[in-house]
């Protein structure tokens, strides 16, 4: 019957290493581990990071002081955060537009809630987490459901909840920023969660330096060495591969969305409990920044692609150009041109490296 | 391989349609352990629908289909693995950024560890995906290199080496060899060939009837729906084969036609040509 009859559970034929399918190993060979190290999505990342530094470094010389670094940790720290739950979304193939004034939302929310209901700090905090996780929610499930592309659905959500942030602030406060509550019941705790500053080495950090290590560290675990992990770049490298070998791809990504509502959450909290209160047209923009952190990270846009570090370091660069600007004396206008030209490069040489790199 | 008279995948009288358009109509195949079963068809002759009713993608409207004697009503391409039953699609279902053994194990992943820290065991799924790519034959250089800068042929056989690993008794091959050259299509076919003597019931879909003669045990052609014909190998040959897929009496009929028509033109350009050649 059969035309080729070789013994069972063998092989048609033996395998030898010189007649290895697709030919020719011999022309395969291990790349290097300088060109692995090169492929990482990070590597670019770093480098442009150490440029960053040298820069400001060189014409900044409040820059080179210690005080100035926790400053540049503590802006990269609220950048990155956000950057946490932008990345993981990215890689799983889907944008966040309204990932910057849901910062916001949850701030006016946990500041509405505790004033307005004369509730515990923390009581409101979690009312405010519960509206942040609807958002996330929601998003995720329109995105899902109606299949189209993230960008749109978000970009709806940006602009409602950029409306609702101004209109719902008047019509319950009349004015346009949310209560003082800093002499609530809960507030000092919260504020020591979300809010605080201890001394290493005679430095000042700012809490939030300490949140995002942990974020970073938790998501790249998650990425490198969970299903869920293995789930999220699957979703954003080929979806309907994924789902044909039954990975969850609409709850995977549903989760994403969740994900960045929760890191909006954690910020909102801490601006709230910062500030004590909140403006409630912030926010408008900010969402470009984390998608810029996570991109100059060397996250694919496209998804599948990338790592949680990577987008730390991107947040670690735009950290230091936000504060390298101001101490070098120049015009702080020219933040967003730096970012934008920062941007322009990364894009350019992770290409380029990638490109390199992959050629065998 | 041991009872291969009773099938262990049965279709009778399957039909399926789409709004007014029969897709499919009392179609009935079976295919049995240890044997390559051949659907071959032109492009639209159902066997797109045919495989997803197979694989649970879509629900057939009339007739049976039956899985080791029972009934089956997969209502999803996962309850159909669960039965055993693996698709090998034309996109292979990898994603081609991923290193090949998070490929290999993606959708079931191996962990360890109690539920908060519970973790991938890298270990144990690189050292499977790698033993059984070599059970297959295959050496990929490095088991981290993402699953794109595998050969097309290699690809395939990730594929099929982790439909094998995770139990498929019917393995479903979409065309593996449509988008390959000729070394890589012997390639993929020797590994049809290996499946088969691994005890699996193969069902390989192709519309390449020398690629299919070369490995099945059973052929089936599909026309419009309907089927054509369904005959054991021993039946069978390699030309009536060729003839059945290239359409039978209906390419008789145009092969007499253009003979009729363009022959004699055919013929006057070929010697104006030559003689333009000689002079």
């Amino acid at each position: 019957m059969a035309t080729t009859k070789s013994p069972p559970r063998k092989p048609a034929s033996p395998p030898s290493p010189e007649t290895v399918p697709g030919g020719t190993p011999a022309r395969v060979t291990q790349r290097s581990l300088a060109r692995r190290f090169a492929t990482r999505p990070e590597v670019g990342s770093l480098v442009g990071a150490v440029a960053v530094f040298a820069l400001f470094f060189t014409v900044a010389v409040p820059f080179r002081e210690f005080d100035s670094l926790s400053t540049v940790l503590y802006a990269s720290s609220t950048i990155g955060i956000m950057a946490v739950g932008v990345s993981l979304l990215m890689i799983g193939g889907e944008f966040d537009l309204s990932a910057g004034v849901g910062v916001i939302t949850s701030a006016l929310a946990g500041g509405m809630f505790a004033y307005e209901l004369s509730l515990n700090i923390w009581v409101a905090a979690a009312l405010a987490l519960g509206v942040s996780l609807l958002i996330g929610f929601l998003n995720g499930y329109l995105v899902v459901k109606t299949k189209l592309p993230s960008f749109l659905i978000t970009l709806s959500m940006f602009l409602m909840l950029q409306g609702l942030n101004l209109a719902i602030t008047r019509w319950v406060t009349g004015s346009v920023a949310s209560p003082t509550i800093s002499d609530m019941d809960g507030y000092a705790s919260a504020q020591k969660v979300f809010s605080s500053t201890f001394t290493i080495g005679g430095v000042n950090v700012q809490i939030t330096v300490l949140w995002w290590i942990l974020f970073v560290a938790l998501a790249t675990w998650v990425l490198l060495r969970t299903k869920v992990g293995n789930w999220i770049y699957a979703a954003g490298g080929n979806a309907d591969s994924a789902r044909a070998v039954g990975v969850p791809v609409n709850y995977t990504k549903i989760g994403l969305f969740m994900t960045v509502a929760f890191m909006a959450w954690f910020v909102g909290m801490h601006n709230l409990f910062r500030f004590s209160t909140v403006q409630s047209g912030e926010g408008v923009g900010n969402e470009l920044i984390y998608i810029a952190a996570a991109v100059i990270g060397g996250c694919a846009l496209m998804g599948g692609w990338g790592t949680a570090i990577g987008a730390a370091i991107g947040a670690l660069i735009l950290g230091m150009a936000q504060q390298g600007v101001v101490y070098a004396g120049w015009n702080p206008d020219l933040f967003m041109f730096f970012i934008g030209a920062t941007l322009l490069v990364a894009v350019v040489l992770n290409m380029w490296v990638r490109l390199r790199a992959q050629r065998r | 391989m041991s009872d291969s008279t009773k099938p262990i995948l049965e279709l009778t009288d399957v039909g399926k349609s789409f709004g007014n358009i029969h897709a499919l109509r009392d179609v009935s195949l079976s295919v049995r352990a240890g044997e390559v079963t051949c659907i071959l068809g032109d492009n639209g002759a159902g066997k797109s629908t045919m495989i997803k009713i197979i694989s649970g993608l879509y629900q057939h409207d009339t007739g049976s289909y039956h899985v080791c004697g029972e009934p089956m009503n997969c209502s999803s391409p996962r309850d159909a693995l669960d039965c055993g039953i693996a698709t090998v699609y034309q996109d292979l279902a990898l994603v081609p950024l991923l290193p090949v053994w998070r490929n290999f194990f993606l959708g079931s992943e191996l962990t360890i560890g109690p539920w908060p820290f519970r973790r991938l065991d890298v270990a144990a799924m690189r050292r499977i995906a790698d033993d059984e790519l070599q059970k297959m034959g295959i050496k990929v250089p490095d088991i981290d290199q993402p699953v794109d800068t595998l050969s097309g042929g290699q690809r395939q056989v990730v594929a099929i080496a982790r439909a094998i690993h995770f139990g498929a008794k019917v393995l479903i091959l979409d065309e593996p060899t449509a988008a390959l050259g000729v070394k890589q299509s012997g390639v993929v076919l020797k590994y049809i060939s290996a499946a088969r003597e691994a005890g699996l019931g193969v069902i390989f879909i192709t519309h390449n009837p020398h690629h299919a003669y070369l490995v099945g045990d059973h052929f089936v052609i599909l026309r419009q729906g309907t089927l054509d014909l369904s005959s054991p190998r021993a039946e069978l040959t390699l030309d009536d084969l060729t003839h059945h897929m290239a359409g039978g009496a209906e390419l008789d009929a145009l092969k007499h036609e253009l003979k009729r028509i363009d022959a004699p033109d055919v013929g006057a350009v070929h010697e104006k040509h030559e003689q333009e050649i000689g002079s």
